[in-house]
């Protein structure tokens, strides 16, 4: 970090603040100085994407709070007296609402990256599990905020979602009654989740902190997965990814605005607009789409606590996958097998997501399944074996040498984005 | 560049995909009849003369039953919406009449609503309204246009977000309005119930056909027919859920210009700065 700047005080002012806090030498080594391989593609922009998102939920989440009232009482009024009476409140609510789905295509994209070019391998195992805590920080983040308009879908969603701690044995019940702070969800439930989608979103920040901490000290990752090699193989982050990071996200705020402005209600769920009434289950209760590949998972398996488990062993899967992937080769570009499998994969995490908003009935169960013994298989069997069964392609010397022979720091004939090939 | 368009027709592959799933509601098998509405797409606004009419509907034809709640007299009168004038809004406001108070004794009093009032509900509560039709709740209409929305399915959904479909809620109004028909042969309709092929809720609707025609004087010459007092309510319902949905357009049509500008200077920049760069 700190050690990769040649940052030299100048003035007194900058000597005497370096000589009592090194503030300056750190930001510089970590941001501007940085030694970047020179060959990251776009795939590797949406981690400045990602930043980006977060810090636009904290800043429009902030002035919302300002006007948003925590009571079953009255929570539904006052999201719509933002919408109606508050000036821009409507703009900011869609910012943050459709920020939320944002932040969720942003990382899902950004695992996907790192699933692909085996950015969780060795030395970066310590960065990917950050991020998979991050990952669940977001996901708990995102749960309560869509509890907080009081619409039917926060309420009864809130009740399917807390009660699958029931399905611990024994002490569930106990537990899901201490998560409601009552019998029922209620506005005990509600102010606690609001005073949490406050807090955890100030977590996921500080997470943030060290999972760029652990990839500063080992290096990026990049296509090639080849470690640089000299000075060569590198480019300092400024001015190079700065403006790099910025372009992509102002591409992405395009995606984005097109969302929150034109399509605001697309990725919502209309029952929402309709207050909580614990007396009205709707017909179909489903969660937010970036949930759905899970719910899929959950309700595949025919035991509650069977589900539960599967669940969160969809996500608990990832934090051992540093130790699962047993190919020497990081990336996956010169990986002929594996990138068959990472395509299945990802088309079948797609198909989940679309079953997960199926009714469970019919067809739709048995698929989902399939899917879910799928999902589970490339973790547990098919990663493990094909360390031993593949013959990967040749490894260039170096990222330079990679350059100059493929163009995109790939081997010739790999296109930069895979599978348009 | 070439990676880029790569990435960009990749990542809307999936994308859609992925993202679009949400759009699914209940009730497979309604009639939606699509209309062609003046505030769909980029550059939709709200048809002055239609919100005047679709009021109109509403307090003569809707109101007896159906509140407005989080709408303000005020609102009438504001930019965006129907744009009545200041002194028509407060005429509309002084013939309903709320409770206040309580006054210097500790009475509650009636007294007739001003601008800053929001329209009275016309039932106390859920209870007497359900007592007062037949065990039935007529929603209140404020956000009724975006508290519905029948399925789309598989393609339209994807499809949906590249035409900024959003109209669900206003299409699926007007096609209960106009949906009630005669049931089909061997069906029996539940008596006080009546038969609308596009309910969602099922095929008996409790409400009576609430419009016929010539129910509501328009003076315009705009025919009074059920279809049009369908559409026009319909149209002012969608404007009484978002009454801000003139400025969200315009304001994103400006963001939306300003980011496309702001990103070709950042790719030249970008193209300036790495020219030199093998990469």
């Amino acid at each position: 970090m700190a050690g990769h700047s040649n940052y030299v005080p100048q003035s007194a002012a900058a000597k005497w603040l370096e000589s009592r806090l090194p503030v300056i030498s750190l930001m510089r080594g970590s941001f501007v100085d940085f030694p970047t391989p020179k060959n990251l593609n776009y795939w590797w922009t949406f981690g400045g994407i990602l930043f980006f998102v977060l810090i636009a939920q904290i800043l429009t989440g902030i002035v919302l709070v300002m006007h948003y009232t925590p009571s079953t009482g009255a929570a539904f009024d006052s999201v719509e007296h933002i919408m109606r009476d508050v000036n821009f409140g409507w703009m900011l609510r869609y910012l943050h609402s459709n920020g939320a789905s944002m932040f969720f295509i942003a990382v899902y994209i950004h695992i996907f990256r790192g699933l692909y070019y085996g950015s969780y391998k060795a030395p970066r195992e310590i960065s990917w599990i950050l991020g998979v805590i991050i990952f669940l920080i977001m996901m708990g983040t995102a749960f309560m905020g869509y509890v907080l308009p009081w619409g039917q879908m926060s309420f009864w969603g809130a009740t399917v979602i807390t009660n699958l701690f029931s399905a611990i044995p024994l002490v569930g019940e106990s537990i899901v009654t201490w998560l409601w702070g009552g019998f029922a969800v209620d506005n005990p439930t509600l102010n606690r989740f609001f005073s949490l989608h406050y807090l955890l979103p100030f977590m996921i920040f500080g997470v943030v902190i060290l999972h760029v901490w652990a990839f500063h000290t080992t290096g990026n990752n990049n296509p090639t997965g080849v470690q640089p090699k000299t000075k060569q193989d590198t480019l300092p982050f400024h001015p190079y990814y700065t403006v790099k990071d910025l372009f992509a996200i102002v591409v992405f705020m395009i995606f984005f605005a097109w969302f929150a402005f034109y399509l605001p209600n697309y990725l919502g769920h209309a029952d929402n607009y309709i207050e909580a009434n614990p007396l009205v289950t709707p017909s179909h209760i489903v969660p937010e789409w970036y949930f759905l590949p899970f719910y899929a998972i959950l309700r595949a398996v025919p035991d509650k606590l069977g589900g539960v488990v599967l669940m969160f062993g969809a996500i608990a899967v990832l934090f051992i996958l540093p130790w699962l992937d047993t190919s020497k080769v990081r990336s996956g570009a010169y990986r002929p097998l594996f990138k068959q499998f990472f395509w299945i994969f990802a088309a079948v995490c797609v198909a989940l997501g679309y079953l997960g908003a199926m009714p469970a009935e019919g067809i739709f169960v048995t698929l989902s399944r399939i899917f879910t013994a799928y999902y589970f298989a490339h973790f547990l069997i098919i990663l493990p074996m094909l360390g031993f069964l593949e013959k990967p392609k040749p490894l260039p010397a170096s990222i330079s040498e990679a350059v100059l022979k493929g163009g995109s720091g790939q081997p010739a004939g790999a296109a930069a984005a895979p599978e348009m090939k | 560049m070439s990676t880029m368009i790569k990435m960009v027709r990749a990542f809307a592959a999936v994308a859609s995909l992925a993202i679009a799933t949400p759009a699914i509601a209940a009730g497979a098998n309604v009639e939606i009849d699509y209309q062609n509405w003046s505030f769909a797409g980029p550059f939709g606004f709200f048809d002055r003369a239609q919100l005047q009419r679709g009021f109109k509907v509403y307090r003569e034809n809707c109101s007896a039953c159906h509140g407005l709640r989080l709408v303000a007299f005020r609102n009438l009168a504001e930019n965006g919406g129907p744009s009545f004038t200041e002194d028509q809004a407060k005429a509309v406001a002084a013939e309903y009449t709320v409770i206040d108070g309580p006054d210097d004794f500790g009475e509650m009093f009636e007294r007739p609503a001003i601008l800053a009032d929001r329209f009275p509900s016309p039932f106390p509560n859920e209870q007497a309204a359900r007592a007062a039709n037949n065990g039935a709740y007529p929603p209140d209409f404020s956000l009724l246009a975006k508290a519905r929305a029948a399925q789309r399915g598989f393609p339209g959904f994807v499809f949906d977000i590249f035409t900024q479909y959003q109209e669900n809620g206003p299409d699926y109004i007007y096609s209960l309005l106009t949906g009630y028909v005669d049931a089909p042969e061997g069906v029996t309709v539940p008596d006080g119930q009546y038969y609308n092929h596009s309910f969602l809720a099922g095929e008996f609707i409790s409400m009576a056909p609430p419009l016929y025609d010539e129910a509501v004087e328009y003076t315009d010459g705009t025919p009074m027919t059920v279809e049009q007092y369908a559409k026009d309510v319909s149209a002012f319902m969608m404007w009484a859920a978002e009454p801000h949905l003139e400025d969200r357009k315009k304001i994103g049509f400006r963001v939306m210009i300003f980011l496309i500008v702001f990103a070709g200077l950042l790719y030249f920049t970008k193209k300036q700065l790495w020219r030199n760069v093998e990469h």
